[in-house]
């Protein structure tokens, strides 16, 4: 009989019936869990929005700045394509590319959100306060949510980017975090363009 | 779509600074197992222990209602330990043996040798145990003063103990919940400890979702797979779509209570009504997830027991799903009291009627199951049924609630107390027990004790249903739910002391089960491999269940594989046991317990250990944030919590090679896969890379 090694990590040999690498898959279905964590987020925000609290209660609405959110969003969107570019060029065994679009990437990110915090400040500033109203709470809360999403994302980006600067390249298995994070920050990039129309173009 | 960067492996895998522990008996083997044997047990030890707690709050309740004007509690202790007990038997217990049993049963049932991420696994388990402590320990740090110019009947709670715990009901009401109502921390310690406990469930949602998709033996196509295991999918499918709506309620809460925000707060414009759909949009679904455990379980051990097959298994299967899938329009039955749209209250309640449909096809087929077979009242199949007969009582007075002017009289009373225990009691812990018989030989190794069993299974009947039967009737005569004492005119007395006396009963049956486990652990009958002449792929293994689990991955052709082994069918359709079936029998477990090659295990690992701490630090931060301590901790917390998760990216080799990436590969395979393998292997393992079995 043979003795058992142990040492193997994540789940040892086995087909993957799908097709799809284990972690990939479970990341699809993570995914879908945080589509109705944001749906719920949304679905307060417009529940609250046009909510009566009273004279000269203050609201979001009041104070978007439309052309300044269309930037960083058009900044997120941009990042999108620097994680296809990272990706592919990982694809294409470059990896001094796949570096650059890494770390282009988390900088674009970055810039979101020093966007939103420059946002929140200015709202702030005009009294819209995390607590003033429901409206304002749900508006915080939503894109809160959603900025820190942002900065896991750039943190996760910058762990792989530190790794390929450390080693000089990215493994395999590396190889597959980078697919892994660029599913998650498409998405957190999909909810944003959601957020945007929703609660920013539709009021 | 795979990424080639195989080169990199060997030299990486060689410079890492962190030795993977290597135990695997022992203390520090349970800490840092990834097993999903070790981890099923250890959440089933876990659950136990809360079931324990659980029982001592409701035989508290009991003690207190079991006569008029009771005095044994404080209207503020009895606040407390009905929360308690309902938060305590719902999140610590029957969902985490439920989880139990996924963990153990789920990987053997569709032949994989572990989940999908084994190390997430062991996360979700540290997570889960510290949500639970961390609840508890509001009986040390909760506080619950009385609203500013309020008072609670029975004096100063917070002199009590007692009276510190978790107190809003398991639901949480708004406003009730909210800083003005319920200054103490006795809320947070509820809402923060809910939101730790649904971070470990959905990553174990996450994981067996992945699993069940993924690993299944070859020829386990999906309309193959045991009951049990679709019913895993389905609780894992409930937990994936329900737990975060429970996650922004309790965020929304805890801003509310701890940053000032309005949300539930109706004078400044918040909306109370709101945290009611959210919970229920979650806490309907929730007790399909309570429930679908159970039923998968006694789908496994009646046909067993009946020696047929499962009467129309396809049925029992779309059943479970589409009562998944109702389940999440029909949250609105639980508020017909709340003020919402005549339309709504009826749309709500045509909606929950129609649950009943594949509820009524689930019963037929198990009845269907029975009829005719030839059944043995072993003590499994004792609590399987005790399971079907309760749980239709349960479901029959679900029926009446769903009837919308039937449900004013009903809700808020003793009647809803007995309809959820009718379900939960009479269908979860009766299902599952039947679970922990039925498996007791495969997880031991030894038989537990037959007739401590029927002792067991008979006072639990008869405890259980003097507890709750009576309850319907108190109900209807007007008795409220959540109210500590009743006046003496109203006449409930002698009932509410049979409930009592019903309630020790059961937790004399409790104390016969635990001698029993504990007596057979050891010194039972040594357990035959298929004991039960059983139908799952876990039967075809030794007992006690081997580390590896198969040595040789099983090759399913058919439903209920094992069983066409045995049996065959004579012109009549009847099953007809193989002349050979015990060489067959035997055979296969022989095989299945002799590895003739290098088997890898999920590694041990430290850090899921530190994440669940570092995530109840941050629970405890941000809980005190407004004390000088409380954001160091809630850093400190985030720090342990960061730091595990990347100590575990550099644990040593992490990389997959899964030999057949591309798709279904064969078992030819196998070689090229060890070839790749660069890691120490532990000090004494051989590392033997023989062909597999023919
Ligand atoms: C035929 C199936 C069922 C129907 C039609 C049904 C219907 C209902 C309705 C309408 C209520 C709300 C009554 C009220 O508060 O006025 C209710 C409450 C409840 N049901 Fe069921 N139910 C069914 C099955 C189950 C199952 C399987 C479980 C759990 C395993 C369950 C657990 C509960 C619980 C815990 C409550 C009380 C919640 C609370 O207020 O604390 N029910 N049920
Ligand atoms: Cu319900």
């Amino acid at each position: 009989m043979a003795d058992l090694a142990h040492g193997r990590d994540e789940a040892p040999a086995h087909h993957q019936l799908t097709g799809i690498d284990n972690r990939k898959l479970g990341m699809w279905v993570f995914l879908s869990s945080e589509f109705l964590f944001f749906g719920a987020l949304i679905n307060n925000y417009l529940l609250f929005k046009g909510r009566d609290f009273g004279p000269g209660a203050l609201y979001p609405v009041e104070l978007y700045d439309i052309p300044f959110t269309s930037i960083s969003s058009f900044v997120l969107l941009m990042s999108s394509l620097t994680m296809v570019l990272a990706h592919s060029a990982l694809a294409r065994r470059d990896q001094a590319q796949a570096r650059t679009w890494l770390f282009a990437t988390a900088l674009l990110g970055v810039v979101f959100v020093s966007g939103q915090y420059f946002e929140f400040a200015e709202f702030i500033l005009h009294g819209l306060k995390l607590n003033v109203n429901p409206a304002a709470s749900a508006f915080y809360l939503l894109t809160g949510f959603h900025g820190a999403h942002v900065v896991i994302g750039v943190l996760m980006l910058l762990v792989l980017a530190f790794k390929s600067v450390r080693n000089g390249s990215l493994s395999e298995a590396e190889g597959l975090n980078v697919e892994l994070v660029g599913l998650y920050w498409h998405f957190v990039d999909i909810i944003w363009i959601v957020i945007f129309v929703l609660v920013y173009l539709i009021q | 779509m795979a990424i080639d960067l195989t080169t990199e492996t060997v030299e990486r895998s060689e410079t890492t600074v962190f030795r993977r522990p290597q135990l695997t008996t022992g203390f520090w083997s349970w800490i840092t197992t990834a097993d999903h044997k070790k981890i099923g047990l250890l959440y089933g030890y876990t659950a136990f222990f809360f079931f324990i707690a659980g029982g001592v709050e409701a035989l508290l309740i009991r003690i207190q209602l079991s006569g008029p004007e009771g005095a044994f509690l404080s209207a503020a202790e009895y606040n407390g330990l009905f929360t308690t007990h309902a938060i305590t038997m719902i999140f610590l217990f029957v969902m985490p043996i439920s989880a139990a049993f996924f963990n153990y049963l789920l990987p053997l049932m569709i032949g994989a040798r572990d989940v999908a991420f084994p190390r997430m696994n062991a996360v979700s388990y540290w997570i889960f145990l510290f949500g639970g402590v961390f609840i508890y320990s509001s009986l040390i740090f909760g506080t619950n003063p009385a609203p500013v110019g309020g008072s609670l009947p029975g004096g100063a709670a917070d002199a009590e103990m007692l009276g510190s715990i978790p107190n809003s009901g398991w639901f949480i009401y708004a406003p009730n919940s909210g800083a003005a109502y319920s200054p103490g921390t006795a809320v947070d310690f509820a809402a923060l400890g809910l939101q730790m406990l649904g971070v470990a469930s959905l990553i174990s949602a996450v994981n067996f979702i992945v699993t069940i998709l993924n690993m299944r033996a070859k020829g386990m196509r999906l309309l193959r797979m045991p009951v049990f295991v679709w019913m895993t999918f389905v609780v894992a499918l409930l937990l994936l779509f329900s737990l975060p709506i429970i996650a922004i309620a309790l965020f929304m809460l805890t801003f509310d209570r701890q940053f000032g925000t309005l949300f539930f707060v109706a004078e400044a414009g918040g909306d109370p009504i709101l945290w009611q759909h959210l919970f229920w949009l979650f806490g309907h679904p929730e007790v399909y997830i309570l429930i679908l455990p159970a039923m998968g379980i006694v789908s496994e051990t009646l046909p067993v027991f009946s020696k047929k097959p499962l009467f129309g298994y396809p049925a029992v299967v779309f059943a479970g799903a589409a009562i998944a899938f109702l389940g999440f329009g029909v949250w609105a039955h639980h508020m017909f009291a709340s003020g919402i749209p005549t339309v709504a209250q009826a749309a709500f309640g045509l909606s929950t009627m129609t649950i009943a449909i594949p509820t009524g096809i689930k019963i037929f087929n198990w009845l269907g199951t029975v009829w005719g077979g030839k059944v043995r009242l072993s003590t499994p199949m004792l609590f399987s049924l005790g399971f079907v007969a309760l749980f239709v009582i349960g479901g029959l007075s679900g029926v009446t609630h769903a009837v919308v002017p039937s449900d004013w009289q009903q809700t808020d009373t003793y009647y809803i107390v007995a309809h959820f225990h009718y379900v939960l009691f009479g269908g979860s812990i009766f299902g599952l027990f039947a679970g922990i018989y039925y498996w007791f030989p495969k997880l031991t190794g030894r038989m537990y004790n037959e007739s401590l069993g029927k002792w067991h299974f008979w006072l639990m009947f008869i405890g259980m249903n003097l507890t709750f039967g009576p309850m319907h009737w108190l109900g209807l005569q007007g008795m409220v739910r959540r109210t500590w004492v009743y006046a003496e005119e109203a006449g409930l007395g002698p009932w509410n002391m049979a409930a009592t006396v019903g309630a020790f009963i059961i937790a004399v049956s409790v104390g016969v089960f635990m001698v029993n486990w504990m007596y057979s652990k050891r010194r039972g009958r040594p357990a035959p491999d298929d004991p039960w002449d059983a139908r799952t792929l876990e039967w075809t293994m030794p007992s006690p269940t081997p580390e590896y689990n198969f040595a040789v991955e099983p090759v399913v052709t058919s439903l209920d594989d094992f069983w066409h082994q045995k049996y065959d069918e004579d012109e009549e359709g009847r099953a007809v046991r193989k002349e050979k079936a015990d060489e067959i029998v035997a055979d296969l477990i022989y095989t299945n317990g002799h590895p003739d090659r290098e088997i890898h295990l999920p590694a041990p690992s430290y850090f899921p250990f530190f994440v669940g701490l570092g995530i109840m630090l941050i629970a405890y931060g941000i809980m005190y944030h407004t004390k000088p301590w409380g954001i160091p901790l809630l850093a400190a917390g985030a720090v342990v919590t960061v730091a595990a998760f990347v100590a575990w990216g550099s644990e040593p080799l992490e990389e997959i090679h899964d030999e057949d990436d591309h798709g279904n590969g064969g078992d030819g395979g196998d070689g090229g896969g060890h070839g790749i393998e660069t890691h120490e292997p532990p000090a004494g393992a051989v590392l033997s890379a023989g062909e597999r079995r023919a």
